[in-house]
């Protein structure tokens, strides 16, 4: 596993001449997990898109090991750089294993041939997400955690050393919410690969994040381990939402408890 | 890294093994049909002809009335052939490049495109050799796919699936309409361009063939080659791009294959519809979803069934015949309704 620097230096960008991201500077650790956290609309998605290359900066680079992401060639980067965007969708039919082989793409050229590394890579990718068993069934036929894995082992069997994804837990169970995040942690580990994700849920954002990333309007609103970031302070100014930080009795990381109008001890009874 | 018992992996190689030899079994089976079809084609026509006469002809020989027909019926059933691969690997090429399981050179406009150019060049400028019929048709398949992919793509969500197919199904009804007007107030060429407008292989020699030949020849070739690149857009345009494909030079590149195919193929038979529909979708039956192999099945089996329906069309209305386009659009049609009726149309 080499070390990369992926770094975002005075990044605007956006959709239709609005401006979603403002000037942001951010640089990614190496090696390690960042959750990125933020309302809706704050620019999150928006941030990972400009990071992987989706979308053009109006200004600003992204610069992976000092160059600009969007001058390199495509192919190289993806040799490097890879992504899972929300919710992606299988062609009909297809099955896990013609799907994961996929990832491959960007290893080879126009007429080059499928090698044993090649297989070694899909195997390896099988196996790390225990899709293995699955691996000739249609990907329609499997629920949304099996279908998770599948992709996140399509991204595996591209080999990059850097993987960003956009909500990779939406519309998934809580327990395969859990399986997901445990499964990226494994490959943090195992491989040494640098993570980069947007979440929904703060409190799985804090506790399996190495770095947490709070955005609003278009800008970092704090930046850090998860006890600097997930504060009252910043759930107030970031989400609008009075809350109480306690100490996850499970993890030891932060944990948000929202504060409401109703149903709270001492309120209700009154 | 997670240990996998030898078991799972070997299992996993054994079923990609095993379905590498049911696309053996398949594409033996389809060239068997193939070497059918053609002996078939060459010996069934509106003549019955001897055996005897059939070896001479193929021989070179064309002193009877019999040896003269199998001697049009050699060049039609090449026609034949290469005009359905054209259109089955077109098809299969523009529902990998749209993503959308109801994309067809006919569907789309494409072919009428290409027929509205081939129209107005004769209509209008007494358009005649057969290199002028080809960039004609070729020049208009890509000025419609154009069009109707600019169309497709305005307002929000880009080019989906269902806004190609209803631009597409407009600008075909609307050229299709404009080649009537161009027609219409010439009485002297309308004949001539009634029988070519159905769609069909008949009359074909081997002067008029030989042309397109390099413009098809082309055209394969760049099809075939985007094999991969479709399958990393069948993802879905953020992964692809994640996989480090250029999307929309892939979609122009794979586009470039299929229109070259539809163009050269419409300017010497006339639009022929729904082989380009039908094809890829029975061929991803039998043989799944991946390019690389259901590209070259599918023209193939574009082949097999454009041959077949030509064949057909000699047998059903003798001692007449049918032009294949009539045959095509008899079955393609039902075939259109079933697909559209599935419950499961989506994005491919």
């Amino acid at each position: 596993m080499t070390d990369h620097t992926l770094v975002a230096t005075g990044l605007s960008a956006g959709y239709d001449g609005k401006e979603i991201l403002q000037g942001l500077d951010l640089a990614i650790p190496s090696g390690r997990i960042t959750v990125v956290v933020g309302a809706n609309a704050c620019g999150k998605s928006t941030f990972l898109r400009t990071l992987s290359r989706l979308l053009a900066p109006t200004k600003g680079h992204v610069l992976l090991d000092g160059a600009s992401i969007h001058r390199m060639p495509a192919r190289q980067l993806a040799r490097t750089l890879g992504l899972l965007p929300q919710a992606p969708i299988a062609p009909e039919g297809i099955t896990v294993v013609d799907l994961v082989s996929r990832g491959r793409h960007p290893h080879k050229s126009l007429f080059s041939r499928w090698t044993r590394g090649d297989d070694e890579a899909v195997d390896g990718a099988l196996a790390a997400t225990k899709t293995f068993d699955l691996a000739e069934r249609p990907v329609d036929e499997l629920s949304g955690g099996q279908r998770q894995r599948v992709w996140i082992a399509m991204a595996l069997a591209q080999e990059t050393d850097i993987l960003l994804l956009d909500e990779p837990t939406t519309f998934l169970d809580i327990n395969h919410q859990i399986d997901v995040l445990d499964l990226l942690t494994d490959l943090n580990r195992e491989r040494g690969t640098t993570i980069v994700m947007v979440l929904h849920d703060l409190n799985l954002a804090a506790r399996y994040a190495d770095a947490l990333v709070a955005m609003a309007g278009g800008r970092i609103h704090a930046f850090g381990t998860p006890e600097e970031v997930l504060t009252e302070d910043m759930v107030r100014k970031v989400f609008g939402l009075e809350s109480r930080v306690i100490s996850d009795p499970l993890s030891r990381r932060p944990m948000m408890l929202p504060i409401g109008r109703h149903k709270m001890a001492g309120n209700e009874a009154a | 890294m997670t240990v996998v018992s030898v078991k799972a992996l070997a299992s996993v190689h054994r079923s990609v093994a095993r379905s590498r030899r049911s696309r053996g079994l398949w594409l033996a089976l389809l060239i068997a049909a193939l070497v059918v079809l053609t002996i078939l084609s060459v010996t069934i026509g509106t003549r019955d002809v001897a055996w005897a006469e059939i070896a001479a002809a193929l021989g070179g020989a064309q002193e009877t009335i019999g040896q003269a027909a199998i001697a049009l019926r050699v060049p039609r059933t090449l026609l034949a052939l290469l005009a359905g691969a054209a259109l089955g690997l077109a098809g299969a090429i523009m529902q990998g490049v749209t993503r959308n399981p109801l994309a067809d050179p006919g569907i789309l406009g494409v072919n009428m495109g290409a027929s509205l150019a081939v129209v107005i060049g004769v209509a209008w400028f007494g358009m005649a050799s057969a290199q002028a019929y080809i960039w004609s048709a070729i020049a208009g398949a890509a000025g419609a796919a154009l069009f109707v992919y600019t169309i497709g793509s305005l307002g929000r969500g880009g080019a989906t699936p269902l806004k190609l197919a209803l631009a597409g199904a407009a600008t075909s009804v609307a050229f299709s309409s404009l080649v009537i007007a161009v027609v219409l107030p010439r009485g002297d060429i309308a004949g001539g361009i009634h029988a070519w407008q159905i769609g069909g292989v008949g009359g074909a020699t081997y002067d008029r063939v030989l042309p397109v030949l390099p413009f098809l020849g082309i055209g394969f070739a760049i099809s075939l080659l985007s094999a991969r690149k479709l399958n990393s857009l069948a993802l879905g345009d953020d992964v692809a791009a994640g996989l480090g494909e250029h999307v929309a030079a892939a979609r122009a590149v794979a586009s470039c294959g299929a229109i070259l195919l539809c163009g050269a193929t419409t300017a010497i038979c006339g639009p022929i519809g729904f082989i380009g529909l039908m094809v890829p979708h029975l061929c991803r039956v039998l043989i799944g979803v991946d390019h690389r192999w259901l590209l070259p099945f599918s023209a193939l089996g574009g082949a097999a069934l454009l041959l077949a329906a030509d064949i057909l069309g000699r047998i059903v209305a003798r001692p007449g015949e049918l032009d294949v386009g009539i045959i095509t659009a008899l079955i393609g049609a039902p075939f259109f309704i079933l697909i559209v009726r599935r419950q499961r149309v989506r994005e491919l």
